[in-house]
């Protein structure tokens, strides 16, 4: 992942789900945005905290990992869509098994990765099964 | 608007081409689709050059200038160069500027080349490299993978329309087929349903033969504004319609997971464009990047119902002899998918089609043919038709 400044400017999205809503036509953007899709420069943007449950609408196995995630294979990769509306890609945590389409999932704060023996760990959230 | 034909065309030998440097496969593009369309540099008006990652492939920027310059174009000639970049697509994005520059009437003659030498990295910088087509931020960050970002679309797909694993692996098994017959493809050997789901899993459920491989290749094409195109050629190839539409960066972002809106879109325009429909079209290269990407593609682009991909496929109605004969040329699967290069290819293909010269991978009195070209997971698509006839 390698830079900070740019995993450390979104910390507060990535550790606690905080996106952004548009006042304006009621849309919720996580990830966050800034500029309404909808409304465009008419668009009111403010930030708003997701719940963090939702549930799964794809999801795959991932063997061959992403540089920085050698060592999680097997993990499970999600779309996950939250309850508020947006949806996001993040791992799922738990056997792989037993994760299906249309799961119920909560948003919990895990460990995402390192830079090495020496880099930078990198924090932020991943989902797990939710009773419904 | 001016018409616009194809005067000459050339690939290079796709694969692993460790002997040669980006810039020695673009001049041999180049200079072979020059040779083709009988033309001489003073008569070049501009060179438009796709590729996606010169920057992380070979530490190389300013491709355009460095192509330019290495083609004898720039020292005594001085010919305007500009690359164009938009991931998988840069090379169908690359043809369009070239199109686009005839039609205008700003330019006569114009080459449209793309390149990409990906093995002069490592596999996994490679991989990093493509991931970049995806949202670093939101999608990389998380610990997706481009293979990982098409299983999730295939996953839906299967779970809603029934599409199996076989019927993906047929996608594999007919480009593998095709490539056996095409002089430049990077696999010539023809694999089984078996050789696919016993190959290893990359991300469930697509396997290591549901994804096409790491290619070091280029390829180029002539325009010429169609009034004079008989001048260099008899067998100029007209264009019908160029196409393109953009979708969110972010798959999760997309209206329909099983569903590129972008190609969906481009393709209606590109219809609308050269008032034909998907049944007039004779063959087609799409961008089968993944096996689940070619079901999407033969279903956006109007050759199969939505779902209905996988059968289609399975059915042989996508076989050379079948239907509507997708990837003729092998695809990204088995002819190789050198990014830059792969718009560019898909017209060489067509071209080659059109003109009756594809040997034993023909497509017997094929008329329209058609290009269809994706960056990233589907936030850019472009299309071109070609027609034999003006």
């Amino acid at each position: 992942m390698s830079s900070v400044p740019r995993f450390w400017r979104s910390i507060g999205s990535r550790y606690n789900l905080e996106g952004t809503r548009c006042k304006e036509c009621g849309e919720y953007f996580y990830p966050p945005r800034n500029f309404c899709v909808n409304c465009r420069r008419i668009g009111h943007i403010e930030p708003y905290k997701f719940k963090g449950t939702g549930e799964i609408i794809s999801y795959t196995i991932i063997h061959t990992a992403a540089e920085g995630f050698e060592d999680q294979t097997p993990y499970t990769l999600a779309i996950i869509q939250l309850d508020e509306g947006p949806r996001l890609t993040s791992q799922v945590v738990g056997d792989p098994e037993n994760i299906h389409i249309g799961m119920r999932v909560r948003s919990v704060f895990r460990k995402l990765g390192e830079d090495g023996e020496r880099g930078m760990i990198y924090y932020g959230t991943k989902f797990v099964p939710a009773e419904s | 608007m001016r018409d616009v034909a194809i005067i000459g065309v050339k690939n290079t030998k796709f694969g692993e081409l460790w002997g040669k440097s980006l810039r020695d496969i673009v001049v041999e593009a180049g200079a072979g689709a020059l040779e083709d369309a009988g033309v001489g540099g003073k008569e070049i008006d501009s060179l438009y050059v796709g590729n996606m990652s010169g920057g992380r492939f070979i530490d190389q920027e300013h491709i355009g200038a460095l192509i330019a310059d290495y083609s004898g174009l720039s020292k005594n000639l001085h010919v305007p160069a500009t690359r164009v970049e938009a991931a998988c697509a840069s090379g169908g994005l690359a043809l369009r500027q070239a199109i686009m520059a005839v039609a205008s009437g700003y330019n006569d003659i114009v080459i449209a080349a793309g390149a990409e030498k990906m093995t002069d990295v490592g596999s996994e910088e490679a991989s990093s490299a493509l991931a970049a087509a995806a949202d670093r931020e939101w999608e990389g960050m998380t610990g997706a993978t481009f293979p990982g970002i098409y299983a999730m679309i295939a996953r839906l797909h299967m779970h809603r329309y029934g599409t199996t694993s076989e019927q993906l692996a047929e996608v594999a098994v007919k480009n593998h087929k095709n490539g056996s017959s095409n002089p430049i493809a990077q696999y010539k050997n023809r694999i089984t349903v078996d050789d696919v789901l016993n190959s290893i899993m990359v991300a469930d459920p697509l396997h290591i033969f549901d994804c096409s491989p790491i290619t070091d290749g280029a390829s180029s094409v002539v325009l010429a504004p169609a009034d004079i195109a008989h001048k260099y050629t008899d067998t100029p190839i007209y264009i019908r319609a160029t196409a393109q539409a953009s979708d969110t960066i972010a798959l999760h972002d997309r209206r329909d997971i099983t569903t590129l809106d972008a190609t969906v879109v481009a393709a209606q325009r590109a219809y609308s464009m050269a008032k034909l429909r998907p049944e007039d079209i004779d063959l087609v290269e799409v961008h089968d990047c993944f096996t689940i990407a070619e079901i999407c593609a033969i279903e956006d682009l109007g050759f199969a119902e939505k779902g209905k991909g996988g059968i289609v496929t399975a059915n042989g109605e996508t076989a050379i002899g079948g239907r509507i004969p997708v990837n003729t040329s092998g695809g990204l699967k088995a002819c190789g998918h050198p990014v830059g290069a792969t718009g560019i290819k898909q017209a060489v293909e067509i071209v080659t089609q059109l003109r009756g010269e594809a040997g034993k991978r023909q497509v017997e009195g094929a008329e329209y043919g058609m290009t269809h070209n994706v960056g990233g997971s589907g936030a850019t698509a472009v299309v071109h038709i070609f027609s034999r006839e003006r």
